[in-house]
């Protein structure tokens, strides 16, 4: 089975001031494939992740060297604009932050600031992103409240569809599950398996089940560096470095 | 195109930003500037040693050592008074009344209120009561009406200090045998300190700068105040009325007084700093 | 206090009156701060009285018939130019401090911000009479020329120059909270809307001012406040004239320069002290119903965004 490299990560450095946090980083990820970045807390998945969305230009004490190539396109380096760069991928964060304001408009923020105001279309796109992310029975007769009044799992998902709702190929999740409960936390893992048809997804993790459960692709990263990488059945079951293989046998977090 | 607009919109609100950060920047320093270029010849050592002289109003010999000896008084003991009233009610509504959270948001509510009521209200109501019981307008007259309006300020910034201390401290001091009176006086102050210095700098401040508050409760006089019972002169109301002189040299005058007042100020923000810098060593890190 | 079988009596004769004497301090002192705001109410309300007596609250809030030995009190020209210089004060701070405290917490540098911080420390420090000095030095000639630009031949001491020296006075405060407000907002928050596709600039108009909304009311009424109250500093460059002012170049008197200039001769003529009294009674309504207000409106805003 041959599988088309959706984000091609070359030679990538970070340095946040005096601090080295990513170190030659080489990462493929395959197109409609959950991919998943495992490794114990503080190695720099979450910054990896900010790296592709260029989040990282927010901070103009962080340096980036490398490339970052999506479908061909060095986004490190590029003429195209940076925010249409950022649409191209949903970002789910580690706890929901839904945007001040009402439900509706969390979803349909996405589609109003670039451009798209009409009212009848951007009813029938926020139902249906909505429903994509299975929240849309729950909120469908109040959609005007304010989106904080939603319980932190709904608003996981809301999160989710707003990400949607900018018609993006690729998801990238930062621990996306870590501040729900398991419930809320089955939903959104069923979702991406749902949506990895359509999307390729990036997921960011510390819990090795979760990884067992939805990854095809694994990359485990310490302390700044790659490890090791590969197919999920590959990695998590018969790994070759001795450090993913004590990780995975719990002797650090 | 859209986003071009949307580019050139950021690009000019960045540069009104900037020039707004700028404009307060240039503020400070003009208001610096400009008091040093008029008072810097008249500051004298004469100015700060000794006391007016007869005809000092009309442009003679003399000082306002008066003024800054009137209103060191004033502000210290001002400072003091109001740190037996409002450290304690800090502390009460940290330690003793922690969970009657109603009680401590009203009286928050109460506490913005009374730091928002302008101090020349506080000082016409002193007036009034001093007028009722008789009291003349004196040293003490004023530190007490200046103690009244900085307590709200130095109950307020001891509470967000006290605010922060973690709730399972005061749990393993009550857990030890301590009382909650010894928790709130010994655990929370020592645990608060470098606030505690940073609130009584920040309301000595206010009370070495206010005018209002002072204008009718302290009176005026040329002689450093030797009893709490005498007027006293303060150094923002001796600008003031120099300010008021017709005479070039008075008027000068004032604004070497008012270089004098703003180093003190200044002192006490540096030394503010200094102090919350240094003693945060010895509290206990969260 | 159950007994102690065991170990050194801890709880000794001297302790608990140390004890009881501190906790009783702390009790009465916090009474007699709950009840401050009250009796100064109470207070300014029973002095004003007399006045109040014999004339409606209305006509003395709107009669511009200021003539205290005739016995007129009309307070509208003081309560007018509190209002223009007030109003004027906050419209030139608040959207100064806005766009400075957004440039301060989103665009600059840190150490940027840092040194930011003493200046506004020491802005917030001076004392009003330096500024009031200032506004007579630098402000005051100022407005003078701006006035002669605009083919008006004015003093100089005017509403104008008296909100330019508010302005600047409350600036320290209410940039100081607004820095506040958007440093504690969630970086994440930034980035969602970002990975949205909204422009940096988008984001701060659309979400973070939002979400800082009930922030920027507490620095408005902070601002309002001071500058409602400030005596010293206005009173020295605003020009003090009796009369109901209709523009910002012309001289105004403001309510707490009324009871400054006053007090000293009030005692001479009948019914002045009540003027005065409710002049004060004035500024203590506005300060607190303004603080009410805003205390709504945070609520309302909170259960919104």
């Amino acid at each position: 089975m041959s599988e088309t490299i959706k984000i091609n990560i070359r030679d990538l450095n970070l340095h946040a001031g005096k601090n080295h946090i990513l170190k030659n980083v080489n990462i493929s990820v395959p197109k409609n494939k959950i991919t998943v970045i495992l490794g114990p807390s503080g190695c720099g998945k979450t910054t990896l992740l900010k790296t592709l969305n260029r989040l990282t230009d927010l901070n103009p004490e962080i340096r980036v060297t490398g490339s970052i190539q999506i479908d061909e396109e060095d986004i490190l380096h590029t003429t195209s604009d940076i925010h249409d760069i950022r649409k191209r991928m949903g970002l789910l964060s580690q706890r929901p932050y839904p945007l001040p304001m009402s439900i509706f408009n969390n979803v349909a923020f996405g589609l109003k600031i670039s451009g798209r105001r009409r009212k009848k279309i951007l009813h029938k796109r926020v139902e249906h992103y909505l429903r994509q992310a299975s929240l849309w029975d729950e909120v469908q007769h109040r959609l005007r409240e304010p989106a904080i009044s939603l319980s932190i799992g709904q608003q996981q998902r809301l999160c989710l569809a707003r990400g949607l709702a900018v018609d993006p190929d690729i998801i990238l999740a930062d621990e996306p599950t870590s501040a729900l409960d398991p419930v809320s936390s089955a939903a959104i893992e069923e979702k991406f398996i749902e949506l990895k048809n359509n999307y390729t997804i990036v997921v960011v993790t510390h819990i090795l089940r979760q990884a067992r459960r939805i990854a095809d692709h694994v990359v485990f990263m310490y302390m700044g560096e790659v490890v090791e990488q590969g197919p999920a059945a590959e990695i998590l079951h018969n790994p070759q470095m001795e450090k993913t293989r004590q990780y995975l046998n719990g002797a650090f977090y | 195109m859209k986003l071009n607009f949307r580019k050139t919109e950021e690009y000019f609100f960045r540069l009104v930003m900037l020039a707004c950060t700028v404009v307060i920047v240039a503020a400070l320093l003009v208001i610096i500037f400009s008091i040093l270029k008029r008072g810097l010849p008249s500051l004298s050592w004469e100015m700060i040693s000794q006391k007016p002289k007869g005809g000092f109003y009309f442009g003679k010999e003399g000082g306002i050592l008066n003024a800054i000896m009137g209103s060191l008084y004033l502000a210290i003991g001002a400072t003091v008074i109001a740190m037996f009233v409002g450290v304690p009610v800090a502390l009460y509504m940290n330690v003793h009344i922690l969970k009657r959270k109603y009680m401590v948001n009203t009286m928050r509510f109460l506490l913005d209120l009374l730091c928002g009521i302008p101090s020349i209200v506080y000082g016409a109501f002193a007036f009034t009561i001093m007028v009722m019981i008789g009291l003349r307008t004196s040293l003490l007259a004023g530190m007490l009406t200046v103690a009244v309006f900085i307590i709200p300020i130095i109950i307020r910034a001891m509470d967000e200090v006290l605010r922060t201390i973690p709730r399972g401290l005061m749990e393993a001091s009550l857990s030890v045998g301590a009382t909650k009176g010894e928790v709130a006086y010994k655990i929370f102050i020592r645990q608060s300190f470098p606030g505690l210095v940073t609130a009584l700098l920040l309301s000595f401040g206010r009370a070495i700068g206010d005018a209002a508050a002072v204008l009718f409760t302290a009176g005026f006089t040329d002689n450093i105040p030797s009893s709490l019972t005498q007027p006293a002169a303060t150094l923002p109301l001796s600008i003031f009325f120099q300010l008021g002189s017709p005479m070039e040299e008075v008027k000068n005058r004032a604004y070497a007084a008012a270089i004098i007042l703003t180093l003190i100020v200044l002192l006490l923000s540096v030394a503010s700093r200094y102090f919350s810098r240094r003693y945060k060593k010895h509290s206990i890190k969260f | 206090m159950k007994e102690r079988p065991i170990g050194p009596k801890i709880f000794s004769l001297n302790r608990y009156l140390k004890d009881r004497v501190g906790e009783t301090w702390m009790i009465i002192a916090f009474v007699m701060v709950l009840l401050l705001p009250f009796i100064v109410g109470a207070g300014l309300y029973l002095k004003s009285r007399i006045l109040l007596q014999e004339h409606s609250i209305w006509t003395l809030l709107v009669s511009g018939n200021w003539n205290p030995q005739k016995g007129e009190f009309g307070l509208a020209p003081f309560i007018v130019s509190s209002l223009w210089v007030t109003a004027l004060a906050v419209l030139i701070a608040v959207p100064v401090s806005l766009l400075s405290a957004i440039h301060l917490t989103q665009y600059a540098r840190k150490w940027f911000l840092n040194a930011m911080h003493p200046v506004i420390d020491i802005l917030a420090g001076l004392p009003s009479v330096i500024y009031g000095v200032w506004g007579v030095l630098v402000v005051v000639p100022f407005v003078k020329r701006l006035a002669e630009w605009f083919d008006i031949s004015v003093s100089g001491y005017s509403i104008l120059a008296g909100a330019i020296v508010l302005a600047i006075m409350i600036i320290p405060f209410i940039l100081n909270i607004l820095i506040e407000v958007f440093r504690t907002i969630p970086e994440e928050l930034t980035e969602a809307s970002l990975s949205l596709g909204a422009t940096h600039w988008q984001t701060i108009k659309r979400v973070l001012l939002r979400k800082a909304v009930t922030g920027i009311i507490s620095a408005v009424v902070l601002g309002v406040s001071r500058a409602f109250g400030e005596t010293i500093a206005v009173l020295m460059v605003v020009g003090n004239v009796v009369h109901i002012p209709k523009g910002a170049f012309q001289p105004g008197y403001p309510l707490p320069a009324l009871i400054a200039n006053n007090y000293g001769e009030m005692l001479s003529i009948p019914r002045y002290e009540a003027a005065l009294m409710l002049s004060a009674l004035v500024l203590f309504s506005v300060v607190l119903l303004f603080n009410f207000a805003s205390r709504i409106a945070i609520v309302q805003f909170e259960k919104r965004v």
